[in-house]
């Protein structure tokens, strides 16, 4: 990297930055002809939570979240892909750390409880399926690298339906309301708190086990195949 | 000019230097790193322009929610990529390994 | 019966990505099939509806726009979704036949294939920004799983490049989606478009544009952005460079395409229009250049797709302060050549990878003599490649025809020699390919015979590309029916 280039590209990006700068401030001082927070807060009665952003994350933009749902199974199948061992485990991940094992005791059950309430939480205040599932993988991680075993990371049918339980229920869910006669992901009116509670739960699980799936997907079998008539 | 104007400028500057460091930058995992700086200026001048006139408005807040996910998962396919690029040709970056493999083609 | 073919089409894909990711790939073969003919008929029926009936809103979860999502499905939209059937039926039947099921880690393309056609058909019927940039993620990580299912060090190069480039352009377009949130407070395309018709002018709105835009380009590989394509493109298995070539580069040209059309009278700039067909132009001309120089077959293929793509950017100068019935010209013709396109390059990969399985080599000279063993595979090759240089009676001709006179009634006579020289060149290099199989080899006699399925698919498709000029005065007028509101 010459050191012309790197002054080029620091003129480059000087201008970026002013130029979006004079944006946000040419956009800041016009007024917002259209107002979503107050359509937001006129529909938070059918929505079945108390909590905006969760109503708009599960009910009023819903086919975001299946997609962004979607997103995480794909990396973690893409992820998996990778790695063609019996186990997706990587030896050089596991310390013996006696002291991290002793504090691990101590934390399993705090940050099981504290994922649990931030599901909870979110249907009123901040909170949801993707800060439990974070905590929740987030366990699993410090487990891992106390070598605790895991087996159901074994690249077979467990692993799978962790993957995709968040996201399947959330399109039966789905179909289930277009079967209704209603379009697709309109829940029925009585039972859109429990049909939401049983999405984030399921997505819990799922986001967890992507993140967990991802960071133990190591790279052991170093066997690559050639390109496509690459063996000449 | 509210706090909040304030973090969208914040976030343009982060904007600006991620971009920087992804064009120079030749490590693979700097280049990621300076990608998710971006996406998180990216997220703030969602939130911050939105919101900038005191009002809370939970539509960008759960776009950037979305957004958060979506660079997860993108940037840990990312690093899983890496790892068993790494694994595989002892390289970090995309343009040195290039001149030296080719040969090898 | 709408609502059905609408669940249909949204659900379908889904389902079927988690149910082939359970069992192994025989198996997932077999699912896959059945899937793929269920959705073409939902897509056909669709597209029946929409042609008897005209366009409407699908508001997601019942809840309509600004405040939920809202799929717009009209003739446009229908008509690619039809054209995605086509294609990904194709490539995934092909695909069953192509790959090894006895490679661990192919049983991981059915899913990946199936969120990307739910990924497609997401962005085909988008109509709300933010859920657009949701849809060109899907596809994003979807395709660099399928690039990087090849597994060996130039795949996972390629697919690192590729995943580095399309985060990049993403996120341009998730900024410029802020910028327009800020400006507008709306996320829906159809609202902004009536708040920017409103005679008011919005500078920043237009920074907001012009990232996008930019964005959009880097991930539909436009040149000068296009190094990450030909190296993704060339090393994916052929089924896989297929998709991507034919239906994945489109998806964010479409985008692009939408926004412009809907945005950019007011919003853009007659510079920043000239400067994107300047590009195309360029794309044009360079992209057939370095695509004649390649020495491996499928290099050759993808950068002729960096070619191609060039001429689906002269949509920008074309509809820019332009009367109606010009802009009107210049989308039909941007239109049908991504038909003919899609269909011509997924023949084209999809024979390549026939004759790469056949004489084992990639290289171009290595082909010497295979006129007489694979004729059927090398004559579909030449077959798309008629479509992509334009000559009649092709969906690629006719697209050209339709390009052409939109040029000449715009005044911008200045295209008309991209147009004509884009068309010789990309001969040359079909010509190239063509010359070194009719070569009298010097040895080999040994061929490898792939199944007759393998051959007939890109056959069909190849005839369907040339065959699109017979039709297009159908399909043109499906596809720009009148919209209904609310339907």
């Amino acid at each position: 990297m010459g050191r012309l280039t790197l002054v080029t590209a620091g003129m480059v990006f000087s201008g970026v930055f002013a130029g979006l700068a004079w944006a946000v401030w040419t956009i800041a001082e016009a007024p917002v002809p259209v107002s979503l927070p107050t359509l937001v807060s006129e529909n938070l009665q059918a929505a079945g939570v108390e909590h905006p952003v969760t109503a708009v994350l599960l009910n009023f933009r819903s086919y975001d979240t299946l997609l962004e749902i979607a997103v995480l199974v794909i990396a973690g199948i893409a992820g998996i892909s990778m790695s063609r061992t019996r186990s997706l485990e990587d030896p050089g991940l596991r310390t013996s750390d006696s002291l991290l094992y002793a504090l691990e005791r101590w934390f399993f059950p705090v940050m099981m409880l504290f994922a649990g309430y931030l599901l909870w939480a979110g249907s009123d205040r901040p909170g949801g399926a993707f800060q439990a599932g974070s905590v929740l993988a987030a366990t699993a991680v410090l487990m891992r690298l106390g070598g605790v075993p895991m087996d159901f990371l074994r690249p077979g049918v467990m692993l799978r339906l962790g993957l995709t339980v968040g996201f399947s229920v959330f399109l039966v869910v789905a179909l289930a309301s277009a079967l209704d006669g209603d379009v697709f992901l309109q829940y029925p009116e009585v039972i859109t708190k429990p049909l939401i509670v049983l999405i984030e739960t399921g997505l819990t699980l799922s986001i967890a086990m992507v993140l967990l799936a991802l960071f133990v997907a190591a790279p052991i079998d170093p066997a690559e195949e050639l390109e496509e008539g690459g063996a000449e | 000019m509210s706090v909040s104007l304030l973090y969208a400028f914040a976030g343009v500057a982060l904007c600006a230097m991620g971009g920087l460091g992804f064009t120079v930058l030749e490590h693979l995992l700097r280049k990621l790193l300076a990608f998710n700086l971006m996406g998180s200026g990216v997220f703030l001048v969602l939130v911050g322009l939105a919101q900038h006139r005191g009002v809370p408005d939970p539509v960008p807040q759960a776009m950037v929610l979305t957004g958060i996910v979506v660079t997860i998962a993108a940037t840990a396919l990312a690093v899983v990529l890496m790892r068993r690029y790494y694994h595989l040709s002892g390289q970090t970056g995309l343009v040195v390994c290039e001149e030296r493999k080719e040969p090898m083609e | 019966m709408t609502p059905w073919l609408m669940a249909g089409l949204l659900f379908t894909p889904l389902a079927w990505a988690v149910l082939t990711l359970f069992p192994a790939f025989r198996l997932g073969r077999v699912l896959t099939r059945l899937g793929i003919l269920a959705q073409f008929l939902v897509a056909a029926g669709l597209w029946m509806t929409v042609a008897q009936d005209g366009g409407f809103y699908y508001p997601l979860g019942g809840w309509k726009a600004p405040l939920g999502i809202e799929l717009r499905v009209d003739g446009l939209a229908v008509t690619f979704v039809v054209l995605t059937a086509v294609v990904a039926c194709a490539c995934g039947w092909h695909a069953g036949d192509y790959l090894s099921p006895e490679t661990g880690r192919h049983r991981y393309f059915w899913p990946l294939f199936w969120f990307l056609w739910a990924g497609l058909n997401g962005v085909w019927l988008g109509a709300d920004l933010f859920n657009l940039y949701v849809g060109l993620e899907l596809i994003s990580l979807c395709s660099v799983g399928l690039v990087a299912l090849a597994g060996n060090v130039g795949a996972l190069r390629a697919a690192i490049r590729y995943l580095l480039a399309a985060l990049l352009g993403s996120l341009a377009y998730l900024l410029g989606v802020a910028l327009i949130y800020g400006q507008f407070g709306s996320l829906s395309l159809a609202g902004i478009q009536a708040l920017v018709a409103s005679a008011e002018s919005f500078p920043g709105a237009g920074v907001g544009l012009f990232i996008m835009i930019l964005g959009l380009a880097l991930k539909t590989a436009l040149f000068p952005l296009h190094g990450w394509l030909p190296p993704a493109h060339g090393i994916a298995k052929s089924p896989v460079s297929a998709l991507l070539s034919a239906l994945v580069v489109k998806a964010s040209f479409y985008i692009a395409a939408r926004l412009w059309l809907a945005l950019g009278e007011e919003l853009g700039s007659f510079v920043l229009a000239q400067a994107v067909g300047v590009a195309g132009a360029l794309a044009v001309i360079l992209g057939s250049w370095l695509a004649f120089c390649q020495s491996r077959l499928k290099q050759v293929v993808a950068y002729s797709s960096v070619a191609q793509i060039g001429y689906l950017f002269l949509l920008f100068p074309l509809t820019f302060g332009v009367p109606d019935s010009v802009v009107q010209l210049a989308q039909q013709g941007i239109a049908l050549q991504v038909i003919s396109h899609a269909l011509a390059k997924a023949a084209m990969f999809l024979a390549a990878g026939n004759l790469i399985l056949s004489v084992g080599s990639n290289r171009v000279e290595a082909l010497a003599g295979v006129s007489r063993f694979l004729p059927f595979s090398l004559f579909s090759f030449a077959l798309a490649g008629v479509s992509l240089m334009g000559l009649p009676p092709s969906g690629g001709f006719t697209a050209k025809w339709l390009l052409l006179q939109a040029s000449l009634a715009s005044g911008q006579w200045w295209w008309l020699a991209v147009l004509l020289l884009g068309g010789l060149l990309s001969a040359a290099y079909v010509f190239r390919i063509y010359r070194a199989s009719f070569v009298e080899s010097r040895g080999q006699d040994q061929f490898y015979h792939p199944p007759r399925v393998l051959e007939a698919i890109p056959m069909m498709l190849a005839l369907m590309s040339l065959c699109l000029g017979f039709v297009s005065e159908p399909v043109l007028a499906v596809m720009s029916l009148p919209f209904e509101e609310g339907g």
